[in-house]
């Protein structure tokens, strides 16, 4: 059941000096959902674009459905959708009229096909709309409307849900899970940590190097070695600088009432003392659960 | 048929009719063109404001002005009664020209050495220069009458004839009506700018909605793209070509002498240059308006060093040499041969070679552009 749908072997691509992908090994196999968290410049976009041909690796190699990247990458394009963070749309076009368009570009001119691709992304009714007068959220599922409407094995989601609002941000989600059910592979980048918590698999990017890749619960594991303590105490800000000196602590941050600290060494007893011993009082001290941003803040360090 | 570039082609046309502002834009700006250049731009002259000052007041000079006014290349706009007023009223824009007729005129007249004063405003020396030759046409003639009468009176019944008379026979275009020079000239350049403009925007405007990139991971190849965008605009060209042709047969009288299938087959030759232009633009501009400056850019030159308004033969050598680089230039030997002298197409056959070696070279370097910045 498990078939390699992605696997990635030391890709690498340079821009001049300037290392954008380093080395980078993964798989993916089917049905999976696989997040791919970074900051903004740190490979994400240039994986995708290696892995959909549109750009050659400088080392290295990918296969995309078994197909080489770059040497055949008519066959990867004709076979996976991709949906871009700028929504590729034409605003002066109604739904519909982007549906077939796309669909007739990729060779599908059965209407019946098209009707269901608009269903699926649940736009049926609104056939007839200009894209241009459609809400973000709207606009955001037809633009993956257009990438499934060749009905791929695979598909690439590069930011799919920046500038979306959160109701519309869940119903997409939603859709995605459905696509994972009937045996699509998602390869999704973000840096929404929460959107990351989604995914069943999460590959954390940064300066070009892939850190890691595993299931948010196994990252949080293997990453975060200490205890994660909620502390609500007063003046918070003296609590954060005094915190932060203390040795054997590894992070502290803010976390809009109450700081969040991780560590391995100090109990929360020695926290407490410390505390009240600088004249701030404590509330109380909780024990916390692992983030992906903590995973993610601690990779980065 | 190729669902991919047919999709391509009835997407770019949904957008054009669906533009209705910009559609009826591309329509109407060549007819308005048209009437603008075809009235507007010409060197006839017709009723040159002229101001009088007649000193000699006499039969005979009053037959010289009844010549003038006879023809209707002056207006008698003014009768004045000094120098300071002539001057006056050409300064002020209000005459262009001015006889002086002295007091002695009639005397002088009679003892055959009178001499009249034709003053002209210069300052647009192409209507000056054709007023002058009016002024001397119309003085000669009169002369001419003045002494036959002469002789007959003196019973000596003989016909004053110059010793040497040049015949003028203007071929092709026998009035000199500017219109037929222009129309062709607003054909080659609504082709070219229309073409240029929208492919370079409709271009661009992919480019920066992101739909470019969304169909570079689809299985269309560039070529598709390209012709599939380009056609629409072929097509489109192609009707403004027949409204022009319509519009300047119809209403300007615009004789069309040539085969209007060999016309119709160069102007697209032509209108593919113009494609590549645009083509060539959007792979450099990163805006519409960028995409639009530039193809500003390559209009100007085309326009004043295509021969479009001005001659030609009488420009200085570098931009004569300047002007082989024009696309237009060829094309307007090309359209003004075949609407006004039904040539053959031996006839015109260099610039027939120069104008398609232009469209293939522009066009083959504007699509290999444009197949690079894709990858």
């Amino acid at each position: 059941m498990t078939e390699t749908v992605i696997s990635v072997q030391n890709l690498t691509r340079r821009f001049g000096d300037f290392v954008a992908v380093d080395h980078i090994n993964f798989e993916v196999h089917t049905g999976e959902i696989v997040g791919y968290l970074g900051p903004n410049g740190s490979g994400k976009t240039t994986t995708i674009r290696m892995l959909l041909g549109l750009l050659a690796p400088s080392e290295g190699q990918a296969t995309v459905l078994g197909y080489d990247v770059f040497a055949q990458s008519e066959e990867v394009r004709s076979r996976v959708g991709y949906m871009s963070q700028k929504f590729a749309i034409y605003d002066d076009l109604t739904s519909l009229e982007n549906l077939t368009f796309y669909g007739g570009v990729y060779g599908i001119t059965d209407k019946a096909r098209i009707q269901r691709t608009l269903e699926l992304v649940g736009l049926k009714g609104h056939e007839s709309t200009l894209t241009r007068d459609m809400s973000t959220g709207w606009r955001q599922r037809l633009s993956l409307g257009i990438a499934l409407v060749h009905e791929p094995k695979l598909l690439f989601l590069d930011e799919p849900t920046s500038g979306v609002d959160p109701t519309a941000r869940r119903e997409f989600w939603d859709l995605i899970y459905e696509l994972a059910e009937d045996g699509v592979t998602i390869l999704v980048t973000t840096h929404y940590m929460d959107e990351a918590e989604y995914c069943e698999r999460v590959g954390v990017m940064r300066a070009g190097k892939l850190l890691a890749m595993d299931t948010p619960t196994a990252l949080k594991r293997s990453i975060i070695q200490g205890d994660v303590w909620e502390v609500y105490a007063q003046p918070l800000e003296r609590g954060l600088d005094l915190l932060s000196a203390v040795e054997g602590v590894d992070r502290v941050g803010l976390a809009g009432d109450h700081l969040r600290v991780i560590s391995s060494q100090v109990q929360k007893e020695t926290m407490q003392r410390l505390l009240t011993e600088a004249g701030i009082s404590v509330e109380k001290i909780e024990r916390g659960e692992a983030s992906l941003e903590d995973v993610f803040l601690s990779l980065a360090r | 048929m190729n669902s991919r570039l047919m999709s391509i082609i009835r997407k770019e046309f949904i957008q054009i009719f669906r533009d209705t502002r910009t559609l009826i834009m591309v329509l109407i700006i060549p007819i308005m063109q048209l009437f603008l250049l075809g009235y507007s731009a010409t060197n006839d002259v017709r009723n040159v404001p002229l101001a009088v000052l007649d000193q000699s007041r006499s039969t005979e000079s009053r037959a010289l002005l009844d010549a003038y006014r006879a023809a209707d290349y002056f207006r008698i706009a003014y009768s004045v009664d000094s120098q300071a007023e002539i001057q006056d009223l050409i300064e002020a824009g209000k005459a262009r020209a001015a006889v002086i007729i002295p007091p002695d005129y009639a005397q002088r007249l009679n003892d055959g050495n009178a001499t009249v004063a034709f003053i002209l405003d210069g300052s647009d020396p192409t209507s000056a220069s054709t007023a002058l030759s009016a002024a001397k046409l119309i003085s000669q003639a009169h002369a001419t009458g003045i002494l036959s009468e002469r002789f007959a009176r003196t019973g000596m019944n003989l016909r004053v004839q110059p010793p040497v008379e040049v015949r003028t026979t203007v071929w092709y275009n026998p009035d000199l009506i500017s219109a037929y020079f222009m129309i062709p000239g607003v054909i080659g350049m609504i082709l070219y700018a229309i073409a240029a403009i929208l492919t370079a925007t409709s271009v661009v405007r992919e480019r920066e909605r992101g739909t470019i990139e969304q169909l570079i991971v689809t299985p269309i190849r560039p070529w598709e793209l390209i012709v599939g965008k380009l056609m629409p605009y072929v097509i489109l060209g192609f009707f403004n070509t027949l409204e022009v042709l319509a519009v300047g047969h119809w209403w300007f009288g615009m004789p069309i002498r040539g085969d209007l299938g060999l016309i119709i087959l160069l102007s697209i030759v032509f209108l593919i240059t113009g494609l590549g232009i645009g083509l060539f633009a959007s792979t450099i501009a990163n805006t519409q308006q960028e995409a639009m400056l530039t193809v500003w850019m390559t209009l100007l030159p085309s326009i004043f060093l295509s021969g479009f308004f001005f001659p030609l033969e009488a420009m200085p050598a570098v931009l004569r040499w300047i002007s082989y680089l024009m696309p237009l230039r060829y094309y307007l030997v090309i359209i003004r041969s075949l609407l006004l002298k039904d040539v053959s197409l031996a006839m015109i056959q260099t610039d027939v070679i120069a104008m398609t070696l232009f469209a293939v070279g522009i066009m083959t370097a504007a699509a290999l552009r444009f197949h690079k910045r894709l990858d």
